[in-house]
């Protein structure tokens, strides 16, 4: 290499680039100092952070809902329980064509060619591996339908949930309530982790206010989760320590319904409006409480479509309202026997003293005739007779007697005008009209004034006295009892998932004292008499021919509407919703009860022809063994009709077989 | 027997050792996929064999084909181009039927052996003349890279031209003045952007700004490093790897499946061994003899040092996202060759340096 004149000095270009080279090599271990340092911090000095975020990122919490109790009449029949039902879902990464799946669906009647846009909006909403239904409330017949045509739909597949079943349909809907899709307006009163992974919560009746001992405490299961959230199966050392917490199932409730005598009262008032109660008068324990027209609560549970909802909730005869607690209606004579209790006690009349009855009452001074009806006994009555064959003229007499403060303060103990307490919500408390009532409750001057004719029509249970079938029969089995009152109850016992029952003790409220016994059993025995023929024949002897036990009742015919001053009650001239509803409350056996019932049947007349057969059979069911003698009171419980025997309509809300 | 075949045997053994390290890393980031190691022996052994031709080539000969094989790759930089604006797409591949090549990979060796044959018979340090030619020589290739668009190698390419003129002693004062001119540039341009366009650049700075968009890539790689602590989670352990949280785990990002499984010991262990690397392919580079070879084998060093930088720093976060590989370490053919052709001049550089000029 030849060194020329020129610029170019080789040796201090070799020395530059040494330089340069010192110069880059030192550049090097700052950068990758700098380098070192963050990750320094990264590794050691911020290391538990994000420790922290690798776990909370592979580590997902998916719950396990706990299974929801069952519901067990007293002598251990399921009337709730699980069930699994089936519904199509559909994986979208594993279907070829979406839109071609769909329509061959709706070819195929899976879904409806109107739900296909939501459908497909469903679907695209969620990830791709998920899981979506598609089609819920499959029947078998969808089930096998799909089933055979399976490989055209890849991608698409039946799945089992468990879902609420109620095994007797309609029969004790409305005490046992529903389970339905949890509401806006429930989400305020449950704590929403307890509920996650579920959708259902209870509704009414007992699934609803033991809610919290039917939903068991939820488990939890962590699963491993790539970045898409999909569960990976990776066991090995990627797993970390995966905790799973087994949920609690909800425990048992027993009720105190005996399920034969629930089927009978729900057989005998078939497809007519109205209600049975019945409770074991010695404790409270409901033995049936029916409000017909019913309706199927798996089908809330298993979701209800707009037009099924609809029809429920629109049909007049209200197949949603529970008549047991929430049917309010004039009590009608069966206030009689209560009415004489007071005025026995109260010394306003004597159990022997005779009054003429002519059919009609007038009060002093006055030209309004309060009427009786046609049946109405007629001559001299005792007390006895009168309660027996049900007089009104000898009540009007009497409640004008002993006026409207005697009579509220009389009642009151037997829990008129208020709730009795049973361990469902939803209960009214009827009403008990005193004047201090009538003048806040009314507008105009005129009519907040307590009038003698509100006293006269409180003697045969008319006017403003509003009862619920509940609290009639809460009055029967105070009568039965004479005095004693236990407060309703529809769960007697818990049973945990290990097989413990917890019995809950019943409650007993504050006894209507003051009764000599020799009026108890004046009153009781006329009772007595409204089943059965002696010197007379009672309204209600009829339907007791030929019974294996005595009982004691009392029939009651609640006026719908007035009947104008110069007209008769012509029952096939009035329409049917005006009509009178027929009552009937009664208790057996008479010497020492066991069961005490109210009925009341919607418009259909008089109480004893409508009502008291009614009550004959739910008593019945209750009483006698197979043979149709008494029981002894300690007997072992008898099978109930299977659900598939159910003679009560299947269809919600029917319309009445008879007008 | 290294020295008949031109090879130096302690850059073969560092490179040796980075491969190796980056085959076991890349079983576990690929999800135990064998197939996908075989893959990358067969890019190593591809490589290892560019390196070994190259090694053997004569100095003088890469100096007499430098500015063809520059005005070869920009030739192909226009073609790619022009293919794609009739196909209306982002287009940065050559389909030559057979292979697809990147023609902007090409320019990584192309551009440096163009500025140092440029250099070579120029006084040092060069003359502001001779500055201004060389930035045409650099930035045309890297600005038809950039609109590619692929900032990343675009970046790569200026850098790897602009350590030749570091090396050749482009004054200090000059480079102040280039990188406060840069730095008002940006600024005054700054303004004239729509705010739309400010926040894709904030993005870029700082991507943890968006954490479902740019910044899921820097977040997850940040928790993968971190969450590997001193001695890491163990081999195929790494949940942050192993469960695809991380993207791209076995090509860019593979720098954290390291720092997860192996933790600070292993990516110590790795810097040490690129350092080694680096070391001695600056310490060949001194031993060249004329300036060609010194300068294209001084930025050869350098420009390997810079990926290594630019990708742990992206991935632990410290610089802004770019599409650059770890070398040697991450899945891949094309910058494999690339960056062993490399080695291989450099090989060949420094092995005939008693033929050059001779």
């Amino acid at each position: 290499m030849v060194r020329g004149v020129r610029i170019k000095d080789h040796w201090k270009e070799q020395r530059l680039f040494e330089q340069r080279a010192l110069l880059s090599g030192a550049a090097l271990a700052l950068l990758t100092l700098t380098l070192c340092v963050r990750l320094y911090i990264l590794q050691v000095s911020r290391f538990d952070y994000y420790a922290q975020l690798s776990q909370g990122n592979r580590v997902r919490i998916e719950p396990i809902p706990a299974a929801r109790g069952l519901i067990l009449d007293r002598n251990g029949v399921l009337m709730a329980g699980g069930q699994p039902a089936y519904q199509l879902e559909l994986v979208r990464e594993e279907v070829p064509d979406l839109n071609a799946t769909l329509k061959g669906l709706v070819d195929i009647g899976m879904i409806a060619s109107d739900e296909v846009a939501e459908v497909r909006k469903a679907i695209l909403s969620r990830r791709g591996f998920d899981s979506v239904p598609i089609r819920l409330r499959m029947s078998d017949e969808d089930v096998a339908r799909f089933a055979v045509r399976r490989f055209e739909f890849p991608g698409v597949d039946i799945k089992t949930r468990q879902t609420r079943s109620y095994p007797y349909g309609e029969v004790g809907v409305h005490a046992l309530g529903y389970v339905g899709a949890i509401s806006e307006s429930d989400l305020p009163r449950i704590d929403t982790a307890a509920y996650a992974g579920t959708t259902l919560i209870g509704k009414l009746g007992v699934e609803s206010s033991y809610e919290n001992e039917l939903h068991g405490t939820n488990g939890y299961r962590e699963i491993l989760v790539n970045a898409e959230g999909r569960s990976v199966d990776k066991l090995g050392a990627v797993a970390p320590q995966l905790h799973t917490e087994a949920p609690t199932a909800g425990q048992d409730l027993i009720l105190s319904i005996d399920m034969k005598a629930q089927v009978a009262a729900e057989q005998a008032l078939g497809d007519r409006r109205g209600a049975v109660v019945a409770l074991d008068p010695t404790n409270g324990d409901v033995l049936a409480l029916a409000s017909r027209p019913g309706f199927d609560p798996t089908l809330f549970g298993r979701g209800l479509t707009r037009a099924e909802y609809a029809s429920l909730a629109e049909n007049s005869n209200k197949p949603l309202l529970n008549r047991a607690l929430r049917g309010r209606y004039p009590s009608g004579s069966t206030i009689k026997p209560v009415l004489a209790l007071i005025a026995l006690t109260d010394n306003v009349i004597t159990a022997d003293r005779k009054v003429l009855c002519t059919g009609e009452f007038h009060l002093p001074g006055s030209r309004h005739m309060f009427r009786a009806d046609k049946d109405e006994p007629r001559g001299w009555l005792d007390l006895s007779e009168a309660i027996s064959r049900s007089s009104d003229v000898y009540f009007y007499g009497l409640a004008s007697t002993m006026g409207i403060d005697r009579i509220a303060a009389g009642l009151a103990p037997f829990g008129y005008g208020k709730v009795t307490g049973i361990d469902i919500s939803g209960e009214l408390a009827g009403l008990l009209p005193t004047p201090a009532w009538k003048k806040a409750s009314f507008k105009r001057s005129e009519e907040q004034v307590w009038v003698p004719g509100d006293t006269v029509n409180l003697g045969v249970g008319q006017g403003f006295l509003l009862v619920t079938p509940l609290q009639l029969a809460h009055v029967a089995a105070i009568l039965s009892q004479q005095g004693r009152n236990f407060r309703p109850r529809l769960v007697v016992g818990l049973r945990d998932s290990d097989g413990h029952v917890r019995r809950i003790a019943p409650i007993e409220g504050e006894r209507v004292s003051g009764i000599t016994q020799a009026n108890w059993n004046t009153v009781l025995n006329a009772m007595i008499g409204t089943t059965s023929c002696g010197h007379y024949c009672g309204t209600a002897w009829r339907q007791f021919t030929g019974s294996a036990y005595t009982a004691a009742g009392k029939t009651g015919t609640a006026q719908v509407y007035t009947v104008a001053q110069n007209a008769k009650y012509n029952a096939s001239a009035t329409p049917e919703t005006m009509r009178d509803h027929a009552w009937f409350i009664a208790f057996a056996p008479a010497e020492a009860p066991r069961i005490a019932v109210a009925v009341l049947v919607e418009n259909a007349g008089f109480g004893a022809g409508a009502a008291a057969p009614v009550a004959r059979r739910v008593m019945d069911a209750y009483l006698l063994d197979a043979s149709g003698k008494l029981k002894p009171a300690d007997a072992p419980p008898e099978p109930p009709p299977a659900p598939g025997e159910m003679l009560v309509s299947q269809t919600p809300g029917a319309q009445p077989a008879h007008p | 027997m290294l020295l008949a075949l031109k090879l130096d045997g302690p850059l073969l053994v560092g490179l040796g050792l980075i491969a190796v390290y980056g085959l076991i890393v890349l079983y576990s980031a690929s999800g135990q996929s064998l197939g996908t190691v075989i893959r990358q022996v067969l890019h190593l052994v591809m490589g290892a064999a560019a390196m070994l031709v190259l090694a053997q080539v004569n100095p003088n000969f890469l100096r007499r084909i430098s500015p063809w094989l520059y005005a070869f790759g920009i030739f192909l930089l226009f073609v790619v181009a022009a293919i794609g604006i009739v196909g209306k797409g982002a287009q940065r591949w050559l389909d030559l039927g057979i292979l697809r090549f990147q023609p902007s990979e090409i320019m990584k060796l192309a551009v440096p052996m163009m500025c140092a044959w440029y250099l070579q018979e120029r006084p040092l340090p060069p003359s502001v003349p001779s500055l201004l030619l060389l930035a045409l020589i650099i930035l045309l290739p890297a600005g038809l890279v950039v609109i590619q668009p692929d900032l990343g190698t675009g970046a790569l390419i200026l850098m790897a031209g602009a350590l030749v003129v570091v090396m050749a002693g482009l004054q200090l004062r000059i480079m102040a003045a280039l990188l406060a001119l840069g730095g008002l540039a940006g600024w005054l341009g700054w303004h004239f952007l729509h705010d739309y366009q400010k926040k894709r650049v904030l993005t870029f700075m700082d991507p943890q700004t968006d954490p479902l968009g740019a910044g899921y890539h820097i977040i997850q790689s940040t928790i993968a490093i971190g969450s590997g602590g001193v001695f890491g989670k163990g081999w195929m352990n790494g949940s942050q790897a192993q469960l695809e949280f991380l993207p791209e785990r076995s090509t860019d990002f593979i720098f954290a499946v390291i720092g997860e499984e192996f933790g600070l010991f292993g990516l110590i262990l790795l810097l040490i061994l690129y350092g080694f690397v680096v070391g001695r392919a600056l310490y060949l580079s001194a031993q060249t003899q004329d300036t060609f070879a010194r300068l294209l084998a001084g930025s050869l060093a350098l420009t390997f040092f810079v990926y290594v930088f630019i990708n742990a720093g992206m991935v632990s976060g410290l610089l802004p996202v770019v599409g650059v590989p770890l070398p040697l370490v991450s899945y891949g053919g094309t910058s494999m060759v690339t960056l062993l052709a490399g080695f291989g001049i450099l090989m060949s550089l420094y092995s005939h340096r008693k033929l050059i000029g001779s």
